[in-house]
């Protein structure tokens, strides 16, 4: 039996390891509980100081007990001992004290520590700048936040999407009475609760309800609801967020209760719920008081003593001290009697308490001393002795002698926090009640209600009342029930309690900037000398309080300490807790593994990947694949050992000299239909389709109504009132979202209609001199010399046996066919082109060469070499402009603007190094005079940039301001090695400058 | 996450069906060239930033691929109403 084990609570026992240490826990404990059991008392060291510390709370509030569990690719880092369930193996250690909690380096600076007020970072470690790394790498190491692991998650995590009507967070006694109300009306029901059991406080709590015992009560309540279809409970499951529109998150732990790894099935998931109405049911946390040397070990909330008594059978120590400012912890020293060790008194702030609850302890002949407070615990690693001392009724002095009291255990209480985070979530702002001392949930923005604790209402009574109201309620918004009660009535044993005194820092003999430290947030050592100190300062706003002393920072999130934090903050600016105002709490109520948020969408499954009818060819062929989009394009065929550059000049060559073969199915391929379609897309493109006859296809950009350029590509009339719209493989969705826009929202006259095709078509383009021949090989019902089948033209025909669309448009400036099939012959084409080609050595090229063959010729990429601030001008292509359009297209005006008919603006040029070997990087900046100041005149930058073994030197395509007008000077590109190269303004256009190749 | 009712398919779905369209209402001049560059630039630039009550349009994009006008509160994100291109808001700044 573990020492401080009560020998009233037995179970299975499990072994488990702290710091490397072999302890023994029982079945039902945390790792809290259990280290308790164990004595354990140092379980960390403070952020900052590297104070000793130990467990302070029993829930989510927890700011010292912060552990990395087990080891390796599943390890956790800044787990909650006392939210860790134990299990048998269970191996955990501090994530802060390196290289040991009970001695470290850190120790040493807690003896200096006056000389780290606030800021002190801030202060210190802020010149020289580029140190700051260094420091924060080692300010980081040693304060220690813990490791995570490096190796891939062994676990797989899932995403659940839900709806219902009633959803009820958190399984107390509100939470559990309003899930029942909901339930029985039919109404879809989930409740969650994060903790391994429903009951909430009540899993602590000696009460009777309807004259049984508080757990009793709760498991034939939970069996009732398990037994409804129409009710879901999830334990385990903490909600994290609250979004727009009653969206919910919750992360339900399926597996973290029995080993570190899940043993099978997936170790979280996230709930994602979409909830008609909400019951908040959520609690409250108590609050601790600000005395000196508040966070030795030893010193706790006094609900936490009581539910380690209670629920886990645990006495945390021997000889208690309690301090209150109010009833509540009253209870803390009658469950600590009854264990049948000493409770050495109870100090109480206030002057004259009358509570039933306080003359219950009195008769069991326990010290009460009212108009006491506890000003200073002693000790080091433990508590040794609590000093008392009378103080004055507004609590703001001592007023008589200081008292030891021989002591190894505090338990105090400054009153309850209602836990109002969720409902913070929505936007609601919570409003201060000095009757309950706290901040209550602000009027509701979405469709929730707070019941219970987390709406101030402390006593069981009031709580189990709200709740029910608060859950038939909520059926009824939601379309079930008449909001009328089941259970109207509880009948409840509780003492009623007197008023509590709005108590936050407790006086000391010395004044607050003498005084020893007096902890207000545990885990960021933020003292309340130094929120003082950030007043005398000159902050006043809580937000930058909190940010400056790093109120709040924690892994607790300021759950203990943000209002005494406020509450201290307000009396240094001599002004109100409701002027002071609070932080705004937002998700993640608590921390949420990045697993269970990334659920099944992680490797392949990350983004969907598209591929197009040959996509295995061109693996068994070995290409590197290029990401356009959600695409995978080849990039280039490497032979036998090829670099890219080496592939690249090679199918380059193949394409210019005999002929390749290029998989173009990816490009957006939109099927325009209907009377008006002509019209429509002469008012999309900056040039005329109304005279386009079938057969024939024309290159057309579009703009957007600033008439900067948006897309490119080439449309075909395929018959009147029938259109082939062809996009950018990128552009795709966005040209059929442009389109439809202004279809149905401007011109709703217009007869005409969208299809998307993209995916219905598999295009394979046979690209150079011998390109004729190839294709004459596998279609004999298409003439295909240039008289009857011309550039610029499309046939309809048939292709190795398969009916197909031949479009001769090139995008390499050479004699081109675009061979377009349904895809599911995609494949079968390909081969057989392939096959036919072979005599003419036939080369498969991938992206990168399609990129260089078309900047030999001056084509532009959309996206690539204009940026959405070129127009048709900049680029050099005014011919594709028409200029006598009857209807002003999309973009038109905008040409006229001041600033797009501006002389300087940047426009597309051709670059050639004055060295044909360097080639400049895509990206360099242009400017005009390389030996000038840092920062230099920029004038322009590259866009595109290859070397061309067609032409034997680099190339590339530059925006340079007034370029048109610079032909042949000489620009430099400074690079960011000290470099500077040379190159030559130069047409664009560098291969087969009168197009003559692609009309063959 | 938006909760969008579709005026189109009648249902309520996931904002991640849709996309952001922009506001609502603004018409296209009839003719751009008989605007000088402060009007046009009016047209295409300026928009009214609302605080409170906003139309806009929502484009249900992997759904029925069809625009439609929204009334929300930009301060709660609250949609108020769904209604179809061409008709008009029955809340207005001036009503709510």
């Amino acid at each position: 039996m573990s020492r401080n084990r009560l020998e009233s609570h037995t179970g299975a026992t499990l072994d488990f390891t702290f710091n490397g240490k072999a302890y023994q826990g029982i079945v039902g404990d945390t790792l809290a509980s259990a280290l308790l059991a164990n004595g354990v008392d140092v379980v960390g060291r403070s952020f900052k100081y590297a104070r000793p510390r130990g467990i302070f709370g029993h829930g989510a509030e927890e700011p010292n007990a912060i552990i990395q569990l087990g080891a390796g690719a599943a390890t956790i880092p800044n787990l909650k001992a006392t939210q860790v369930e134990l299990y048998q193996g269970l191996e955990a250690s501090s994530v802060n004290g390196w290289p040991s909690v009970d001695f470290d380096v850190m120790g040493i600076i807690g003896a200096f520590g006056r000389l780290m007020p606030p800021g002190f970072y801030y202060k210190t470690f802020m010149y020289p700048k580029k140190l700051w790394m260094t420091y924060e790498h080692f300010i980081r190491k040693a304060a220690g936040l813990g490791a995570t692991p490096v190796e891939a998650d062994p676990d797989s995590y899932d995403k659940l999407n839900q709806h219902c009507d009633v959803l009820v967070v958190g399984a107390g006694p509100a939470g559990l009475v309003a899930a029942r109300e909901a339930a029985r009306t039919g109404a879809r029901v989930i409740i969650a609760d994060e903790q391994s059991e429903f009951g909430g406080s009540l899993l602590a709590s000696k009460q009777t309800i309807d004259g049984r015992i508080a757990t009793d009560w709760i498991a034939s309540l939970v069996a009732e609801l398990a037994a409804y279809k129409n009710v879901q409970l999830l334990p385990r499951s903490t909600v994290f967020g609250y979004y727009d529109h009653n969206f919910l998150t919750i992360l339900e732990r399926r597996t973290d209760h029995l080993a570190l790894s899940a043993p099978s099935g997936t170790r979280q998931r996230i709930h994602r719920v979409r909830a008609a109405q909400v019951v908040l049911a959520t609690g409250a946390f108590e609050r601790p008081l600000v005395f000196a040397h508040n966070d030795i070990p030893g010193v706790m909330l006094a609900s936490s003593v009581s539910t380690y008594v209670n629920r886990y059978g645990v006495a945390p120590g021997n000889k208690l001290v309690v301090f209150t400012t109010n009833d509540n912890a009253y209870q803390t020293a009658l469950d600590w009697h009854q264990t049948g060790r000493q409770v050495v008194a109870v100090v109480d702030s206030r002057t004259n308490p009358s509570g039933e609850i306080v003359d219950a302890v009195k008769a069991l002949g326990i010290e009460v001393l009212v108009g006491h407070g506890l000003i200073e615990a002693r000790g080091k690693k433990r508590v040794k002795a609590a000093l008392v001392a009378p103080i004055n009724e507004s609590g703001t002095q001592v007023v008589g002698a200081v008292r030891y009291l021989d002591s190894d255990l505090i338990a105090c209480s400054g009153g309850w926090s209602p836990a109002i985070h969720l409902s913070s979530h929505t936007g609601a702002k919570p409003v201060w009640d000095p009757n309950i001392v706290g901040f209550r949930p602000g009027a509701s923005k979405q469709q929730e209600r707070s019941a219970g604790a987390c709406r101030g209402t402390f006593d069981l009574a009031g709580c189990l009342a709200e709740g029910a109201s608060a859950g038939a309620e909520a059926a009824k918004l939601s379309g079930r029930g008449d909001g009328g009660l089941q259970f109207p009535g509880f009948s409840v044993e509780e003492y009623s309690e007197q008023p509590q005194q709005a108590l936050f820092l407790v006086p000391h003999t010395q004044s607050t900037s003498r005084a020893p430290s007096q902890f207000v947030d545990f885990q960021l050592d933020v003292s309340a000398s130094g929120i003082e100190l950030a007043v005398r300062e000159g902050f006043e706003s809580v937000e930058h309080v909190k940010r400056y002393t790093a109120l709040g920072f924690g892994t607790d999130q300021g759950k203990l300490g943000n209002i005494n934090g406020m509450a201290i903050l307000a009396n240094a600016l001599d002004q109100s807790i409701a002027e002071t105002g609070t932080t705004i709490f937002r998700p993640s109520y608590t921390p949420t593994t990045f697993g269970a948020i990334a659920g099944r969408d992680v490797n392949h499954l990350f983004d969907p990947e598209r591929y197009t009818a040959m996509h295995r060819w061109h693996q068994q062929q070995g290409a590197e694949f290029e990401d356009v989009g959600q695409w995978k394009r080849p990039w280039y065929f490497p032979q036998s050992g090829e670099s890219l550059q080496k592939a690249v000049n090679r199918e380059g060559l193949a394409v210019r000299n005999s002929v390749g073969i290029l998989d173009a199915s990816t490009l957006g391929k939109i099927d325009i239909q209907g009377p008006d379609a002509a019209e429509f897309i002469t008012r999309m493109y900056t040039n005329s389709y109304l005279k386009l006859a079938p057969g024939k296809c024309r290159y057309g950009v579009m703009l957007k109504e600033d008439g900067m350029i948006f897309d490119d590509g080439v449309c075909a009339c395929l018959a009147d009132n029938h259109y082939l719209m062809f996009t950018t493989t990128g552009g795709a969705a966005g040209v059929l979202a442009w389109l439809e826009l202004w279809q149905q929202t401007e011109w709703p006259e217009l007869q005409v209609y969208f299809t998307s095709v993209t995916d219905h078509w598999t295009t394979a383009t046979v690209t150079g001199p011998n390109a004729r021949k190839v294709i004459a090989k596998v279609c004999n019902d298409i003439e295909l010399s240039n008289e009857a089948f011309g550039f610029m033209d499309w046939r309809d025909g048939t292709v190795a046996g398969v009916k197909a669309r031949i479009f001769r448009i090139s995008f390499t400036g050479e004699l081109s066919y675009e061979v377009n099939v349904p895809a599911h012959y995609g494949r079968h084409i390909w081969e057989a082109l392939i096959a036919a080609g072979e005599e003419f050595n036939i080369t498969p090229y991938g992206t990168e060469t399609m990129h260089v063959l078309r900047a030999e010729k001056g084509f532009i990429i959309v996206g690539q070499d204009t940026d959405g601030s070129m127009t048709p001008a900049d680029m050099n292509m005014d011919w594709v402009v028409g200029k006598n359009k009857a209807f002003s297209f999309i973009g038109k005006r905008s040409l006229q603007r001041s600033d797009t008919v501006r002389e300087n603006r940047k426009q597309l040029v051709g670059l050639k190094t004055l060295k044909g070997s360097d080639v400049l990087p895509e990206g360099a900046q242009v400017v005009f005079d390389a030996k000038q100041k840092i920062p230099m005149s920029m004038q322009g930058h590259v866009t595109s940039s290859y070397y061309s073994a067609s032409l034997g030197h680099s190339i590339a395509l530059a925006v340079v301001k007034g370029g048109h007008s610079r032909l042949g000077q000489v620009v430099y590109c400074p690079l960011a090695d000290g470099r500077s190269i040379a190159a030559e303004i130069v047409s664009s256009v560098f291969y087969d400058p009168k197009g003559e190749r692609q009309h063959v | 996450m938006l909760l969008i009712h579709c005026p189109h398919c009648r249902e309520h779905r996931e904002e991640e069906e849709f996309s952001y369209g922009g506001e609502a209402h603004i018409v296209r001049p009839l003719e751009p060239e008989a605007l000088s560059d402060e009007e046009w630039g009016d047209y295409l630039f300026f928009r009214t930033n609302s605080r409170g009550i906003h139309h806009e349009m929502w484009y249900h994009a992997v759904g029925c691929r069809r625009y439609f006008n929204a009334t929300r509160n930009t301060v709660t994100y609250e949609i108020l109403e769904t209604y179809k291109t061409g008709t008009q808001p029955t809340i207005t700044g001036a009503s709510a």
